[in-house]
Order: structure tokens, then C-alpha cells, then sequence
């Protein structure tokens, strides 16, 4: 945290304070209900972050010159955490995908059961790993295509601490069995509250640093990144309006009931999938990938359509979700259609990226990094086609509740999203760290291939397993009585379950190459000669240097 | 930064924007895409044509097709049941014997009744309805409660200790805990019952001991499992002597018993289940003991 000013560590430590007392106010009235433990966790965290800010509390002030540049602090953090929850999340994965072919794996304990871990694992890597690296990207994104330093030191920290903060409680939440029963809104009621005025927060100092920048223009990445953080916003609030049974428990209420619950969870659900899985990840696609390619976006025209056509569409199509349910008909219907409109917009990022890639075609054979970002564009086609096709009622018919939905989030979830975040952390970790290079490129090619086969295992095994499953459910024998029972689908699953084990073991394994080649590059790779490349230009840092007040 | 360029590799012009070296093509959208995009919104209005899609305050179009999902499910679960009435009624009309006697008919039951069973039975007795620990395996034709689908049924229908008012009650006794047998009493029975399907068991050394328990059990346990230790399915008293056991068959297990008592829970299916599908659970049931190849 250098750089900060006496007045920077003077908020710092008030805010930490206030944590910490609300810590202390959780545990003394929570005492052995979840929330008292959170308490403490509340309380650890912030002494631990006092602790951080106290042992350079009393440096000299940060010198003018730092206004010269990018503020980068921050990011390397977010760098940090973004690999720490990928391995922690998709550890979790790759044990929850073990106990659904060995139930024994949970060795009879209810932390460790199915019911558990899952939301562990599902917000570790999409909160978690997930929100981390774009976060972070985000701000080192906007910075370069702004030529802006983030509009003030504080609201960074802010962010990065308590969005982690949430993250911690979220999951340690559910190993003690906290959950609201909403599909990736699992945190309950205080944890939501504190992603609130994380995000606020974030939502300002995004729009200041872009009210600061010296380009004409705002850079794609950036409606992507605004729509994201936006969106989230919106969605995150709605769908969490609950009540809690009193502000001494974990628990709480949702204010929505029966079948508006059920349109307002999946709204949120699919929107989480929009945007925070799609917008977040497509404003880090159209920085990392230009850059890495070293050539021109292929269309600005195509870039328009398919950000107005992906905001627009993937509003509406949330009741996909729920197709043959007590949702009425006409919702069905209409979320149907307008995830059929989706895929073209959708298409059309996709494309866009690919052929952006013309011209860079050997640099995506030699270069393993170019081809993270390449596949992560394939992969985000694939399940994007995919994703209309499965929101079809009748193909729906077929596939809902069974793998095959399973095997089509993770062809976005580890093809899309992973590897477009392991593009991205390859091109800005080096940058970042002003390393001449990563410290083995023969690991990021280890990585990429682990990556590619542990994602075709994976979602190989699903879509058969899911069909399989599927068609079961639903044969019918020549005397009209269904053939199978369930028991029968489950055994019929259970090679395609041991496959996805090992698929999503081998795309673990890639993940923990990458944080030791991250960890190696910057302990050990010499750094770059000439400092003053990746800066805003000198003849605007002056303008900067009225530091902005802090929030 | 603006400066409008020309592409090398595409011949394009750049829109002209520069972000920290990022350009973009000013290419037009492709004819591909336009079409697709036609091609997907037709798709759109067609469907808003011919189903329900579009919310009017409280009530909604209707569509010309107007399908309404409530009652497409019912024709279609009306439908499979007609279809299916060319042998359910025979199942529901005909005596078990006759059915069992109709190799067709068995067939259609058994097919259906893997699938019932599975689905309701499984999760206690096994897939294959061997049972398990402390859940009694029906495919041995060794019956706590009677053979033969009219016991069957009625099991099935009124369970074991379960909250059916005429439920079938299972008791036994915790003799040990109860402090109705002492300590060696209950080691001795144990060492008797053992005895009885493990003859080698009996050595000179115990011989006492399983004496003794063999009065203890003519005396205590008799009245239910009978003197000959063969059970008697009117009270669902297992036969001792088959080594065939619920809760196992090791002397450990068996002091486990006599000491804690065992009341083995077995649901009522009257309300769950059709009187049809409880007569063909029956006969699969019954099929899996009396038909093994
Ligand atoms: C909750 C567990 C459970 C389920 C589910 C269950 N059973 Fe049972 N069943 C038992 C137990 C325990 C017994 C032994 C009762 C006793 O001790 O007499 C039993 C006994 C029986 C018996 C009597 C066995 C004999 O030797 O007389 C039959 C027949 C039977 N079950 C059939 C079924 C069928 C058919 C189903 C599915 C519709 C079913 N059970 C579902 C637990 C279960
Ligand atoms: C009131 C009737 C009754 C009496 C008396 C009785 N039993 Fe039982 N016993 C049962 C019933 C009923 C069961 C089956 C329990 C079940 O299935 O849950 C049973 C089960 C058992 C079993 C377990 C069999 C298996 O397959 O695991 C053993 C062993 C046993 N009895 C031994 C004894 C002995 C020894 C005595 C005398 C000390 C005795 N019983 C007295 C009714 C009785």
C-alpha cells in the first residue's frame, strides 16, 4: 500500500476501525449463531489490515512524481488473490465433481457435503477467481485506454479488500451450512450489504477515472466494464431484498415469493451470466486480445451492434431457466425468443475477435498466450450458440435438470472465462511487474494444453452424460411405462462422472502452473530497462497532480 | 490520439481512434451477420405469432397455436394412461395366479415394476432388492411376513411400525438395555442363536454356554421366533436358523440385537402409491424370490 498520503492512512484506518467494531458488534451479538463467527472473522480481517497500515503509518509522504503514472498497486494485489481463489475454487470443483462419482469423499462430515462445498466452489471461481481478475483488469484497463491514473488512491483498496472480504464470508458461510437457497446469491443478507457499498464504490471510482481520461473516446473494453459493474449492481440489490429474522442472525427472508422469486432468481442468474461472465470477461477480451495480437479490432461497427444487441437481449431472456414449470406459458415463451435473438449479437463478439486475429495467426501458433485468448473466443461462440439452442422449449424439454446444462457452463466457464482471465494475467502480469518476459513460456504452453484437454474432457463427458440422462428419463417401454428409474440414470452416469473428475483435475493442475510461473516471474525475472514505457503521457501528468479526494 | 490510417494486412481504413496503441477497423458489418440476425428475429415473430408471448396488463397473447402447458401435460399423462389400459386392467382385475400364469402380462409387470421399484424401493433395499444392513433382502423367498403377492401387498400397503393405523408392528425386544435378561444370560442366547446356522461354532469349551442359552431362549424367545427358531410370520419374526440376517449375522451383531432391540421401519405406501402399482410391486416383488434362474 506505498503511495498512500497521511490522509489516505488516516481514512484507511478509520474505515478499519468502523470494521472492526461492527466485527466486535456481530460476534458479541451473533455469539454462536454463524453470524457470531463471521464476527470474528470480520474483526481478524480488518486488525490484520490495520496491522498492514500501521507498519508504514508513519513514512514520509508519497512524492509528487507518483501522479506520473499509472497507479498499479492495487492490481498486483488483485493479481494475487485472482490466483489464490483459482486454485482454492477449483480445488473444491474437482473434489465436489469426485463426491458425485465417490459419495464417500465427503468422509461423513457436513461441512464437507455436496450441498456445501458446491456454492463454495461455484463462488469461489466465479466470485472469487472470477471477480478478482476483472477487478483488477478493470483498473488496469481503464487506466491505459484513458491515459488516466484511477481517479484517487483510497477507493482502489476499498474495493479489492472488501470485495475479498465478502468472498471469505460468503464461503466460509457455507461450510457452515449459511445459504439463502439462490443459485450463486447463496451469501446471505449482511455479506450482500457489504458487497453493496463495495460496489457503489467501485461503480465511482470506475466512472471518475473515465471522467479524467485523455482520449476523445471511451475504449469498447470500457462499455463492457461500465455495463458489468452496472448491471451487477442492479441485479445484486434486487434479487437480495430480504429480511432478515433479526440483525443478530444469519438468516434471513426473501421478500419475493413463489413463482416471482423463482423469474426474479433466474433474472438475476442469467444476468449474472451476462454480465459479469460475458461483459466483464468480453471488456477484458477486446484489451488483451488486440494487444496481444498486435492488430487493429476487426470492426468497430460489428463491436457496436453486439454490445447494444447483448445489453438488450440478455435482459429478457432470465425465464429460460424455468421452461416447463408453474411460470406461466408466455413468459417461457418470450425469454425463449429472445435468447434465439441473443445468439447473433453474441456471434458477433465472437467473431469479431476471431477475426481480429487475421493477419496474427502465426503468433497464435507460437504463442501459447494468444492462443489462451483465441480459444477463449471459440469456446465464448460455442456456448453462446449453445445457450439459445438448450433456451428452445423443446430441446429444453430434453436437456433441463440434467449434465448437459452442467457441461454447457463450464464450456463458458473454463473456455470462455478461464482462459480468456489466463490470456490476460500472461500479457499484464509481465507488464505489470516490468519483467522482460514470463519466467517460462514452455509452462504457459504446459498450461494451455492441460487447459484445452481438461475443458474437452469436461464438457465431452457432460454433454454425453447429460444426453444419456435425458433420453432415460424418458424412454418409454412398447406397454407405455417409463424404463428406467432414476437409480438406473445414475448408474449409467457414473463413467462420464469419474471423466469429469479427471478433466477438471487437469485443468486445476493448469491453474496451479500458472501461480508459480506468475509467482517465479516476479520473484526472479529480470525486469525491463526502459521504465518510462507505460505511462500517460508526461505532458498531461501535470494535470494530475491534484490528488483527488479520497471517498 | 486520432490518426486515420490504412490496415497493411486488410487494406482497411481505422475509425482513427488510438487507445495506448489499440486501432479498430472501420469494416462493415458483415452481409453473414446482417442475415443471421433477419433470419433470428423472423424466428422471434413467428413464435410471438402463433404462441403465448406477450404480457397485455393482466392478461396475455394468446397466440394462433395457443398452446397452454397445463393441458398439454394432462392430455399427455391422460394419453399414456389409456395406452397403458390395454394390461393394467388386466392387472387389476385378474386374481395374482391368473396374472402369474400370463407370461405376457408377467412381463409388462416386471418391466414396470423394475422401474417403480427403483424408484421407491431402492434407496432401503437395493437396486436389486438384496437388501443391506439392517434392511431385509427380498429376493431369498425368506419371508418375515408371508410370501406370495397377497402378503406382499398387504406389507406393502400397511408397512411395518409404520403410522398406517393398521400398521404391521415388528418388536424386538431390547432385552439387555430392558434389564429383562442379565448379562450372561444375554451372552449365552447370542452364543445359542450363533450356534444354530454356524454348528462348527459349538466346541467343547462353550458347550455350556450355548446350553444354557438354549433354555433361556426356549423360555424368553420362543413365543416369537418359535422353539424350532424358525421364525413365525405372523408377529414378522425372522427364522434364526438360515444364516440369513437383517442386522448381521456376526456374534457381535447378534449381542447387539438381544441387548438393544431391533424395530425395522418400513413405510406405508397407501397414499403414495396407486392400488395398481402397489398390486404390480407385488408381483415383482414376489418375483424377484420365487423366479430366480
Ligand atoms: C425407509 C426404508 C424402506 C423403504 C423406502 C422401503 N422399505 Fe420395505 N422394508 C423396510 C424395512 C426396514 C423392512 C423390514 C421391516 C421389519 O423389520 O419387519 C422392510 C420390509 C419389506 C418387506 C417385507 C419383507 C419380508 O420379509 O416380509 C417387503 C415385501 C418390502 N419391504 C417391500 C418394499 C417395497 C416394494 C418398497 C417400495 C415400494 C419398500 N419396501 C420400500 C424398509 C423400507
Ligand atoms: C415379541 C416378539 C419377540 C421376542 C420375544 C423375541 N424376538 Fe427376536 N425378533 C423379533 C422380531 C419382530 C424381529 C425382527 C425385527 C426387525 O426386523 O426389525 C426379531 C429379530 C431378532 C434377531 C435379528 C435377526 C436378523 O436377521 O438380524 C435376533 C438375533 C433375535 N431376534 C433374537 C432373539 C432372541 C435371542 C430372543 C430372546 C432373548 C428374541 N429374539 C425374542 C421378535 C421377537
Amino acid at each position: 500500500m506505498g503511495q498512500l498520503t497521511s490522509g489516505e492512512r488516516q481514512l484507511g484506518v478509520v474505515v478499519l476501525v468502523v470494521l472492526a467494531i461492527i466485527g466486535i458488534a456481530m460476534a458479541a451479538g451473533g455469539r454462536f449463531d454463524p453470524i457470531g463467527i463471521h464476527g470474528v472473522l470480520v474483526l481478524v480481517y480488518s486488525l490484520a489490515l490495520l496491522y498492514v497500515l500501521f507498519s508504514q503509518a508513519f513514512g514520509p509522504e508519497p512524492d509528487a512524481s507518483r501522479f506520473a503514472s499509472y497507479y498499479d498497486d492495487p492490481i498486483k494485489v488483485g493479481i494475487g488473490l485472482t490466483l489464490v481463489w483459482a486454485v482454492f475454487g477449483m480445488f473444491i470443483g474437482v473434489w465436489a465433481a469426485a463426491q458425485l462419482a465417490w459419495p464417500s469423499l465427503n468422509f461423513d462430515m457436513a461441512w464437507s457435503s455436496f450441498g456445501r462445498i458446491r456454492p463454495a466452489h461455484t463462488t469461489g471461481v466465479i466470485f472469487g477467481f472470477g471477480g478478482n481478475a476483472l477487478i483488477a483488469t478493470s483498473f488496469h484497463v481503464v487506466q491505459r485506454t484513458s491515459r488516466a491514473r484511477l481517479a484517487d488512491q483510497f477507493s482502489p483498496w476499498f474495493v479489492i479488500f472488501g470485495y475479498n472480504l465478502f468472498c471469505l464470508i460468503a464461503v466460509s458461510g457455507y461450510f457452515m451450512g449459511v445459504t439463502q437457497s439462490k443459485e450463486y446469491a447463496e451469501a446471505e443478507w449482511y455479506a450482500d450489504l457489504l458487497l453493496v457499498v463495495v460496489w457503489v464504490t467501485y461503480f465511482f471510482l470506475y466512472v471518475r477515472t473515465l471522467a479524467r481520461r485523455k482520449e476523445p473516446h471511451i475504449y469498447v473494453a470500457n462499455w463492457y466494464f461500465m455495463a458489468f459493474i452496472i448491471v451487477v449492481a442492479i441485479l445484486h440489490i434486487i434479487n437480495n431484498l430480504a429480511v432478515p429474522i433479526s440483525l443478530t442472525h444469519a438468516k434471513s427472508y426473501t421478500i419475493w415469493a413463489g413463482v416471482q422469486d423463482a423469474m426474479v432468481q433466474w433474472w438475476y442468474g442469467h444476468n449474472a451470466v451476462a454480465f459479469f461472465l460475458t461483459a466483464g470477461f468480453l471488456g477484458m477480451l477486446y484489451y488483451y486480445l488486440p494487444i496481444r495480437a498486435q492488430r487493429p479490432i476487426f470492426s468497430y461497427r460489428l463491436s457496436i451492434l453486439s454490445f447494444w444487441g447483448i445489453t438488450f437481449f440478455y435482459m429478457w431472456a432470465g425465464s429460460h431457466h424455468l421452461h416447463y414449470t408453474a411460470m406461466p406459458l408466455w413468459v417461457q415463451n418470450l425469454g425463449m425468443t429472445f435468447s434465439v435473438m441473443l445468439l447473433v449479437p453474441s456471434w458477433a463478439s465472437a467473431g469479431n475477435a476471431l477475426l481480429t486475429l487475421n493477419g496474427a495467426w502465426h503468433r497464435v501458433r507460437d504463442d501459447a498466450t494468444l492462443r489462451f485468448i483465441m480459444m477463449a473466443a471459440f469456446f465464448y461462440g460455442l456456448s453462446t450458440f449453445e445457450g439459445s439452442f438448450l433456451a428452445i422449449r423443446p430441446v429444453n424439454s430434453l436437456s433441463h435438470y440434467t449434465d448437459w446444462t452442467v457441461g454447457h457452463v463450464h464450456a463458458g466457464a473454463l473456455g470462455w472465462v478461464a482462459m480468456i482471465t489466463f490470456g490476460a494475467m500472461y500479457t499484464l502480469v509481465p507488464s505489470l511487474w516490468k519483467r522482460q518476459r514470463m519466467y517460462s513460456s514452455a509452462l504457459v504452453e504446459v498450461h494451455f494444453w492441460l487447459a484445452l484437454i481438461g475443458t474437452l474432457i469436461y464438457v465431452f463427458a457432460m454433454w454425453n452424460s447429460g444426453i444419456i440422462q435425458g433420453l432415460m428419463w424418458r424412454t418409454y417401454s412398447p406397454d407405455d411405462t417409463l424404463v428406467y428409474s432414476f437409480v438406473d440414470t445414475l448408474l449409467a452416469m457414473y463413467p462420464y462422472y469419474m471423466a469429469r473428475a479427471f478433466g477438471g483435475l487437469l485443468f486445476l493442475i493448469g491453474a496451479i502452473v500458472a501461480a508459480y510461473n506468475v509467482w517465479m516471474t516476479v520473484r526472479f525475472v529480470p525486469g525491463v530497462v526502459d521504465a518510462t514505457a507505460d505511462k500517460p503521457l508526461a505532458a498531461d501528468a501535470h494535470d494530475d497532480a491534484t490528488p483527488a479526494p479520497a471517498e | 490520439m486520432d490518426i486515420e490510417e490504412t490496415d497493411q494486412v486488410t487494406g482497411r481504413r481505422t475509425t482513427g481512434h488510438i487507445w495506448n496503441g489499440i486501432r479498430e477497423l472501420d469494416t462493415p458489418i458483415p452481409r453473414g451477420i446482417l442475415l443471421f440476425l433477419i433470419v433470428t428475429h423472423l424466428f422471434a415473430a413467428l413464435w410471438w405469432l402463433l404462441e403465448p408471448t406477450w404480457p397485455l396488463g393482466t392478461t396475455y397473447t394468446k397466440g394462433l397455436v395457443g398452446s397452454d402447458q397445463k393441458q398439454t401435460v394432462e392430455q399427455n399423462i391422460a394419453a399414456a394412461a389409456s395406452a397403458r389400459q390395454a394390461w393394467t386392467t388386466q392387472v387389476e382385475t385378474l386374481s395374482y395366479d391368473e396374472i402369474r400364469a400370463d407370461e405376457g402380462l408377467m412381463a409388462k409387470v416386471r418391466s414396470n415394476g423394475h422401474q417403480l421399484f427403483g424408484d421407491n424401493c431402492a434407496a432401503c433395499h437395493g437396486r436389486d432388492g438384496k437388501g443391506g444392513h439392517n434392511y431385509p433382502d427380498l429376493t431369498d423367498d425368506d419371508w418375515l411376513w408371508g410370501g406370495g403377492p397377497e402378503k406382499i401387498a398387504e406389507t406393502l400397503t400397511v408397512g411395518v411400525n409404520s403410522r398406517n393405523e393398521s400398521s404391521r408392528i415388528s418388536q424386538m425386544p431390547s432385552f439387555g438395555a430392558d434389564q429383562m435378561l442379565e448379562r450372561k444370560q444375554v451372552l449365552d442366547v447370542a452364543a445359542y442363536v450363533y450356534s444354530l446356522s454356524n454348528p462348527e461354532s459349538s466346541t467343547a469349551s462353550n458347550i455350556g454356554s450355548i446350553e444354557a442359552g438354549r433354555e433361556v431362549f426356549l423360555t424368553t424367545c420362543a413365543s416369537c421366533h418359535g422353539e424350532d427358531a424358525k421364525g413365525n410370520a405372523d408377529v414378522g419374526a425372522p427364522n434364526l436358523t438360515d444364516n440369513r440376517w437383517i442386522y448381521g449375522g456376526t456374534i457381535e451383531r447378534i449381542i447387539e440385537t438381544i441387548h438393544g432391540g431391533r424395530q425395522g421401519h418400513m413405510p406405508t405406501w397407501d397414499e403414495r402409491l396407486t392400488p395398481l402399482q402397489i398390486r404390480i410391486l407385488a408381483l415383482y416383488v414376489n418375483s424377484l424370490g420365487t423366479e430366480k434362474p
